[in-house]
């Protein structure tokens, strides 16, 4: 147990040294870099896998970890926190960070300066960020982890990056002044930042001064919100994701669950059933804008033709199925939430990849779509060849034709993807929506008749589940026709082995979770189980004692 | 003296909003300068306003927010200003490199009759 409380600092130290020891090599050594960063990534991810385990395996009791490191007692001191959650989104950063960096490995790594120092330093701050429990340390962490995402996302430099970059940072930096608004009014009314104190200041501010803290606390929101790409604070998200480079836009597919998380974690605190007067405050907020986010991407998704530009879209439409979920505040559908959130993500980000691999084999013969807003999506008759024309290339038989490995691979892959996202059996998403629509439907398990019959929104949140996954197979299905089935001479690519390898772990992930998704729907379901009931973090934070230094122990041996 | 500070986080954050509104990259560093101004001042009256008073505890006063004035708004006043200067001069970098990539300091990279 203490061990293993000593072990929660390791995922924020140990990219914090690796990235000042790149820094110190200098603009040489990339190789070394690369090796480094690979070795540090996987290590963490071994680290975070080694929490998740140990959180599993504990009681639900002793699940919560807890680190002081300043060793100050609790409401006092920054305190990292260790639980069902955090250890989730842990995993799952460190699965996409290290299948990120493979395909980065490739190309990507060498197109700019200090790509694996400010990959680090963006892993450190999405660990940081899910690992603190102090509102101004999130802040911090939130920085950390932007800035790192401005110098990450202009990697690769070029027009329409820096463009979208311009107005990303000038977003964010927007965002983050309302989040220090918001966290200066909580502590204003509540007089502290711990969050595990906020929650049981909560019950007792004073009448006259709730309004203050509900207005604070909405401030505050408007900046996690904008970060998980609500509507309508998300038009920076998708020129932002769709021009970053490949393996940039894969780990952004973390970022926006971070803001997913960041409202998680403090809604349920801050204003779970035990709150009193601010009891499930703004959860209606939640599931409408979840919903119009849902309605609005599901629309766009059909409107777009390049692939990165869909994989933006389905971010959203996964932003607003999450949101809209959890504002319902009901535990069987948070848990699986969750476990959409983590299929969602690892699809989306072995989509940005397999994204870039399938343009590359366009991008020989063909415009690259700059001014992707004027342009509307082609018809599907335009691909009907002339009649009387071989499509062969070498005007040979058609029948027979052998089909290079690439595209072979690249379509596979696409097809997984697509079913992943849309959320069709046999894969996992189809797992994730079928819990989400079930949970609407029997909010007290399976068998059991719930209290009252489905509200208009739930009516809403499961017909626009099946909506969107619709629009998303309508589009999916056109561009896997143009890219994979038109009629036109285009080279296969060329794919490097370190470029499949991250697509082949993320899909394998999701595979594995088709086949066997028991273990990991128990657990988000812990996990949604942990959150309805905040006494237990609240109790692990505030006890947790400093541990004795050399002086003091010295002073408590001789009194 | 409050409403002075009132007045003077409105006027900074209100001039801000204006100008991030404004379509060059100029006018929208110089209103989130404006903004985190106004950001800070707010945090730093979120400790409450005294004149006179100390955050750090002398020997013979007694120890309580009669006496002091609340130390931990300034800690935090501190580490916003510093995070939004270095967030400011990286945005001054992209808004160079934007300027020099597409010849206009309109913030999207082209102007509207175009």
């Amino acid at each position: 147990m203490s061990a293993m409380n000593q072990m929660i600092v390791l995922p924020i130290l140990l990219p914090l040294l690796t990235a000042a020891l790149m820094l110190m090599l200098g603009e040489k050594h990339r190789q070394l870099k690369a090796r480094l960063n690979l070795l540090s990534s996987t290590l963490g991810l071994g680290i975070a896998v080694t929490l998740l385990l140990w959180v599993r395996n504990q009681g639900a009791a002793e699940s919560i970890g807890v680190y002081l490191p300043g060793n100050w007692p609790a409401p006092f001191g920054i305190v990292l926190v260790l639980d069902h959650l955090s250890a989730l989104m842990l995993t799952l950063t460190g699965v996409i960070g290290v299948s990120a960096l493979l395909f980065a490995r490739a190309r990507w790594a060498n197109a700019g300066a200090s790509f694996h120092a400010l990959f680090q330093v963006q892993l450190m701050g999405l660990y940081g960020a899910f690992l603190t429990a102090d509102l101004f340390n999130l802040f911090v962490f939130f920085e950390v982890l932007l800035a790192a995402s401005y110098g990450l996302l202009l990697h690769g430099s070029g027009r329409a990056r820096v463009r979208a970059g311009l107005h990303y940072i000038a977003i964010n930096l927007f965002a983050s002044s309302l989040f220090l608004i918001g966290a200066a009014m909580l502590y204003g009314v509540t007089g502290t930042l711990n969050m595990a104190d906020l929650a049981l200041k909560i019950p007792l501010v004073p009448e006259a001064d709730r309004g203050l803290l509900h207005a604070g606390a909405a401030i505050l929101a408007m900046a996690f919100l904008a970060k998980a790409g609500i509507w309508p604070l998300n038009f920076w998200l998708v020129p932002a994701y769709a021009s970053a480079s490949a393996p940039v836009a894969a780990l952004f597919a973390i970022m926006t669950k971070v803001g997913f998380y960041a409202t998680l974690r403090l809604w349920t605190l801050l204003f779970s059933g035990q709150a009193g007067a601010s009891a499930h405050f703004g959860g209606q907020w939640l599931i409408y804008g979840g919903l119009a986010t849902l309605a609005v991407a599901a629309v766009s998704i059909l409107a777009a033709q390049r692939l990165e530009r869909m994989a933006a879209l389905s971010i959203l439409v996964s932003a607003g199925t999450l949101l809209a979920a959890i504002g319902f505040g009901q535990p069987i559908l948070t848990g699986s939430a969750l476990f959409y959130l983590v299929s969602s993500t690892l699809a989306l980000s072995a989509l940005f990849l397999l994204a870039e691999l399938i343009e590359r084999s366009r991008s020989a013969n063909e415009q690259p779509l700059y001014e992707e807003e004027d342009a509307l999506p082609s018809p599907l008759e335009s691909l009907h060849p002339p009649k009387g024309i071989n499509l062969d290339d070498q005007q040979k038989v058609v029948v027979g034709q052998i089909i290079p490995w690439t595209m072979a691979f690249l379509g596979l892959s696409f097809i997984a993807c697509a079913l992943l996202i849309i959320g069709m059996p046999p894969l996992s998403g189809f797992i994730g929506k079928l819990g989400l629509i079930s949970a609407l439907f029997n909010p007290l398990g399976l068998g059991v008749e719930p209290e009252q019959p489905l509200s208009p929104a739930g009516w809403t949140l499961a017909t626009l589940l099946i909506l969107s996954g619709m629009a998303s197979l309508i589009a999916f299905g056109r561009v896997g026709i143009q890219r994979f089935w038109k009629p036109e001479e285009r080279p296969s690519p060329v794919l490097r082995r370190y470029e499949c390898l991250p697509i082949v772990i993320l899909l394998g992930l999701c595979l594995i979770l088709s086949v066997k998704a028991e273990p990991l729907l128990r657990y988000t379901q812990d996990t949604a189980a942990s959150l309805q009931t905040p006494e237990r973090y609240i109790n692990a934070v505030l006890s947790s004692r400093p541990l004795p230094g050399p002086t003091t122990q010295n002073a408590e041996v001789q009194p | 003296m409050e409403e002075v500070i009132a007045v003077a986080i409105g006027v900074l954050a209100a001039s801000g909003v204006w100008l991030i509104l404004r379509p060059r990259t100029y006018q929208v560093i110089m209103g989130l300068c404006l903004l985190s101004y106004g950001v800070n001042l707010f945090i730093f009256s979120m400790g409450s306003l005294f004149i006179g008073k100390e955050p750090i505890i002398k020997d013979g006063v007694p120890q309580d927010l009669l006496n002091y004035t609340d130390p931990l708004p300034q800690a935090l006043v501190l580490t916003a200003i510093v995070i939004s200067f270095a967030m400011t001069a990286l945005f001054l970098v992209v808004m160079l490199a934007s300027r020099g990539l597409t010849g206009t300091d309109h913030v999207d990279g082209r102007e509207r009759d175009e």
